[in-house]
């Protein structure tokens, strides 16, 4: 178990500590080291489980359920489609039914009248770092930078997540969140995995983790990373450094990939891990001229870019990000806060939409990931002034399916469709109004929040005991 | 198409801009017409504006006669301007680039001393925007960075001419939690020892006898009072300017209320008061109005444990005056979301919210009584200032946006960097020319 054996007697206090807790899992999976015999003289053989073996693997399991339907709702598919007078009907965590008033439903399960309200699949916010910057943000809970060196691509958020952050609970109750990616902050060019997480209470982040979602590995371009370590007296200092860093770090993981004795290195796994395909670049870039760059040198590495997140500048390249198959990842109106985002305009996801480029709508903010949902209205109204006039449904789907697909899990959740997850929100109104709010919530058809009910408002251990503790928020 | 209508409309903008900033006399009818003074909506309002006043807001029906040009709201939404406190307006270009921020001065041997009203920056980009986004006039000030003390915050106006100071030196703020614990050496018995202290150096300085004046306090380098800002300090104490104290914990807003006991004359106004809800009645009693955080509800600090979305209204509820803290959320001009989430609270089982007409005064009326301009901003009545907002649709509604802003009776160019960016990259046709050529 473990690879490096110095440090004796400290070193032997902690192998004592883990061999008990080791046991059950030996126990469990069969992957304990050969024992070898006492007569071969040998020192036992010690390994890690392979490279790709499951890791920190989910525990989440869908919580309890009973079968569900609302009728006489307006329903957004997630998908850019409406139903007005809509069932939707779910059972076993899954969708079952999705249609019209004529939608068939069992006699036997519980139903609520929608009339009047709406439904929606569950929001996904794409970029979070609640857990990693969990409330309160003290400096002990500061973990979601490894500002300690440009390119950190061994990190991974999940490490970081602090399940008992009370923001999990007011992006669910507030802002129906469903699901959310977990990034590192930006401080570096390369800043380590993401983790996507279903927004569950959960004493361990295992049990939060989405069952089957991709990994994505967080990357930022401009200012952060040239100002955090060129303000240390070494590379980066400048743009050109930030991608002169990127290119090798990518060529030095191109030549591990191809040498089959090299050691194993964790950065470079996850390096590996996007040069195949497997794990999604999420690219902190806010100016076109630099996404521009990093596509091309994308190219020239043969990796592809999943999403540009905080891409203030996006509306000024929609073409390219179109051709190219990148989803932009924006607010609705920070703007003009570091010099580059000085040219953000409301008009950004209506100008993108218009160029048939992929928009999602993110937080990046423990307050906004509440209210994501008015963000996409605000975007939304910037374009119909402008003539853009996008419909409802397609602005919902850049809260729910386009960010599923942006994060590799719109094949179990984002939209209202059978056999998808029953990740739902039943919104008191108009979603886009500022004036709904979400009634209920249901994340794999379990009813996680009510807001007709006190008891379903989670209450991190944090809370308890505190001013406030199960207060409406 | 589009890009014809665009341009059109800009050039109708620019005719207005090319036009000095004078007063017109205008009548606005068939409005929407909102008060501001937490009333509800009145259906078919006129307002009429003369000499850059307003001479009569109200039902179309009472109107003597319409005077100067008559414009036909439709129907639309006709406000007040919105009044947004506490802001840093005029006082940054770019927050993150330190060459053009003037909103701390952490290196200065100053702080009460420093004055907002020097610094202002009228054509600020943010001014210019905010004002697009309904905001007329805004409360802005320094922010505590070398002591606890902010300096002296001004009210302002977001017309964009040479004169944007209404009124210079309007407040003094400081902090008396967590942050100004940090700048005062690190507790709270030191920012209140030192504010006690610079209380009475100014009482010394104002002429009450039997106190020794101290030139300043300090350590090493950091200077935590000079002479100066004792003085700056002088009309404080003696309750000719307001003190905004910054404060969360309900043991905080506690301290603050206890100032009063000792120092009478101070005219204190309390500013976020996260927790301001566990003491609501406390705090009306002393009848301190707090410029309240609007919808912050995560312990994001340790004096924000009990934080909720529903302090405003809860708040209000108890009698205390209201106003939503501008600095509460990413920018001033999400005020009117803000407000609007709180409406949205009353239809929450067990939270406090707002009625749409007490929401509307929060960034309108009452942060311009709060602010001492009680009756001229932020709302229409007869005598107030000229400052009216059309709107596409329902003001507090989220994508709702002035189509029309008068200043002091003065219509405004809502041209920014924003604007003139959306409008050239309305389409991404470079064929002819590179997108530099199109302006």
């Amino acid at each position: 178990m473990y690879r490096d054996k110095t440090g004796g007697a400290r070193a032997g206090v902690l192998i004592t500590l883990a061999s008990a807790l080791a046991l059950s899992a030996c126990a469990t999976t069969g992957g304990s080291p050969e024992a070898a015999s006492a007569s071969d003289g040998k020192a036992a053989k010690l390994a890690a489980t392979k490279p790709g073996d499951p890791v920190f693997a989910s525990t989440y399991k869908p919580y309890p359920n009973v079968a569900t339907a609302i009728r006489g709702a307006t329903v957004y598919d997630g998908k850019g489609g409406k139903i007005e007078n809509g069932t939707v009907f779910f059972s076993g965590g899954k969708i079952t039914a999705v249609g019209g008033p004529d939608t068939p439903i069992p006699a036997d399960i519980a139903v609520f009248d929608g009339t009047g309200k709406f439904v929606t699949p569950g929001i996904i916010d794409i970029h979070s770092h609640l857990g990693d910057y969990p409330s309160p943000g003290v400096d002990a809970h500061s973990d979601g930078n490894e500002a300690t060196s440009p390119t950190t691509p061994e990190v991974w958020a999940e490490h970081s997540v602090w399940p008992q952050d009370p923001g999990f609970t007011r992006a669910l109750a507030n802002g129906g969140v469903t699901a959310l990616q977990i990034l590192p902050g930006s401080a570096n060019l390369m800043g380590g995995r993401s983790v996507t997480l279903k927004n569950v209470p959960a004493r361990t982040v295992q049990g939060m983790k989405f069952p089957g979602a991709p990994y994505g590995m967080k990357m930022a371009c401009g200012e952060n990373p040239k100002r955090v370590y060129g303000g240390r007296g070494r590379m980066p200092s400048t743009r050109m450094g930030n991608f002169a860093v990127n290119r090798e770090t990518w060529l030095d993981a191109i030549d591990y990939a191809n040498d089959p004795k090299a050691k194993r290195d964790l950065g470079k796994e996850t390096l590996v891990g996007v040069l195949k395909g497997e794990i999604l670049i999420h690219n902190h870039c806010y100016r076109a001229d630099e996404m521009a760059l990093v596509l091309d040198m994308a190219k020239e590495m043969g990796y592809k870019v999943s999403t540009f997140h905080h891409a203030v500048e996006a509306y000024k390249i929609g073409d390219l990000l179109r051709e190219n198959g990148v989803c932009s990842a924006i607010w609705a109106d920070w703007y003009g806060f570091k010099m580059e985002s000085y040219d953000g305009i409301l008009e950004n996801a209506a100008f993108l939409q218009r160029e048939g480029a992929c928009v999602v709508i993110h937080s990046d903010d423990a307050n906004d990931i509440q209210r994501l949902n008015q963000e996409a209205a605000k975007a939304q109204a910037a374009g119909a002034r402008v003539g853009i006039n996008i419909p409802d449904a397609t602005v919902i789907q850049w809260l729910t399916h386009n960010a599923a697909k942006a994060m590799g899990i719109a094949e179990m959740t984002g939209s209202l469709e059978t056999g998808k997850m029953a990740d739902v929100v039943l919104w008191n109104g108009d979603p886009l109004s500022v004036y709904s709010r979400p009634e209920k919530v249901w994340i794999d058809g379990a009813l996680m929040f009510d807001a007709l009910n006190p008891k379903t408002r989670p209450v991190s251990d944090f809370e308890l005991g505190q001013p406030g503790e199960g207060d409406v928020k | 198409m589009k890009r014809h209508l665009v341009l059109g409309a800009v050039s109708a903008l620019a005719l207005t801009a090319a036009s000095p900033a004078i007063a017109q006399d205008v009548t606005i009818t068939n409005a929407r017409l909102v008060l501001g003074d937490g009333s509800a909506p009145i259906e078919g309002g006129t307002v009429v504006i003369s000499g850059g006043a307003v001479v009569y807001a109200g039902p179309e029906a009472r109107t003597d006669r319409p005077g100067g040009t008559v414009i036909d709201a439709k129907g639309a939404w006709v406000t007040p301007g919105i009044f947004a406190t506490v802001t840093t307006l005029g006082l940054a270009d770019v927050s993150a680039v330190g060459e053009t921020n003037d909103i701390t001065a952490g290196g200065s041997p100053f702080s009460a001393a420093l004055d907002a009203s020097t610094a202002i920056n009228p054509t600020s980009q943010h001014i210019l925007v905010h004002k697009a986004a309904g905001i007329t006039r805004a409360a802005t000030t320094t922010m505590p960075s070398a002591s606890i003390f902010a300096g002296q915050g001004a009210i302002i106006d977001l017309d964009g001419d040479a004169n944007p100071v209404m009124q210079a030196r309007a407040f003094q703020m400081i902090n008396l939690g967590e942050n100004g614990a940090a700048r005062a050496g690190g507790s709270r018995t030191a920012a209140h020892a030192l504010l006690r202290a610079a209380l009475r150096e100014a009482q010394a300085l104002a002429g009450k006898p039997g106190i020794p004046e101290t030139t300043e306090i300090a350590k090493d380098d950091e200077v935590f009072l000079s002479r100066f800002d004792a003085e700056a300090l002088v009309p404080v104490v003696t309750g000719r300017q307001k003190l905004y104290v910054a404060a969360d914990r309900m043991a905080d807003i506690r301290a603050v209320l206890a100032l009063k006991t000792e120092y009478p004359k101070l005219d204190l106004v309390l500013v976020g008061a996260t927790e301001g809800w566990l003491v609501a009645p406390e705090i009306a009693a002393a009848g301190v109005p707090v410029i309240a955080n609007g919808l912050v509800d995560l312990p994001e600090t340790f004096e924000q444990l009990g934080a909720t979305q529903s302090n405003a209204g809860r708040l209000a509820k108890a009698g205390v005056k209201v106003a939503i803290n501008a600095a509460s959320d990413r920018d001033p001009r999400r005020l009117q979301q803000v407000a609007g989430n709180l409406v949205a609270l009353t239809r929450m089982p067990g939270a406090s919210g707002m009625t749409w007409g007490q929401a509307f005064a929060a960034i309108s009326s009452i942060p311009a009584e709060i602010s001492g301009m009680g009756g001229k901003a932020g709302v229409l009545k007869p005598g107030a200032l000229g400052d009216v907002v059309m709107w596409t649709d329902d003001p507090l509604e989220v994508g709702s946006v002035p189509t029309r802003v008068f200043i002091a009776g003065s219509e405004q160019d809502l041209t920014n960097h924003q604007t003139r960016l959306r409008d050239r990259y309305i389409d991404l046709d470079e064929s002819d020319r590179p997108k530099a050529y199109d302006w």
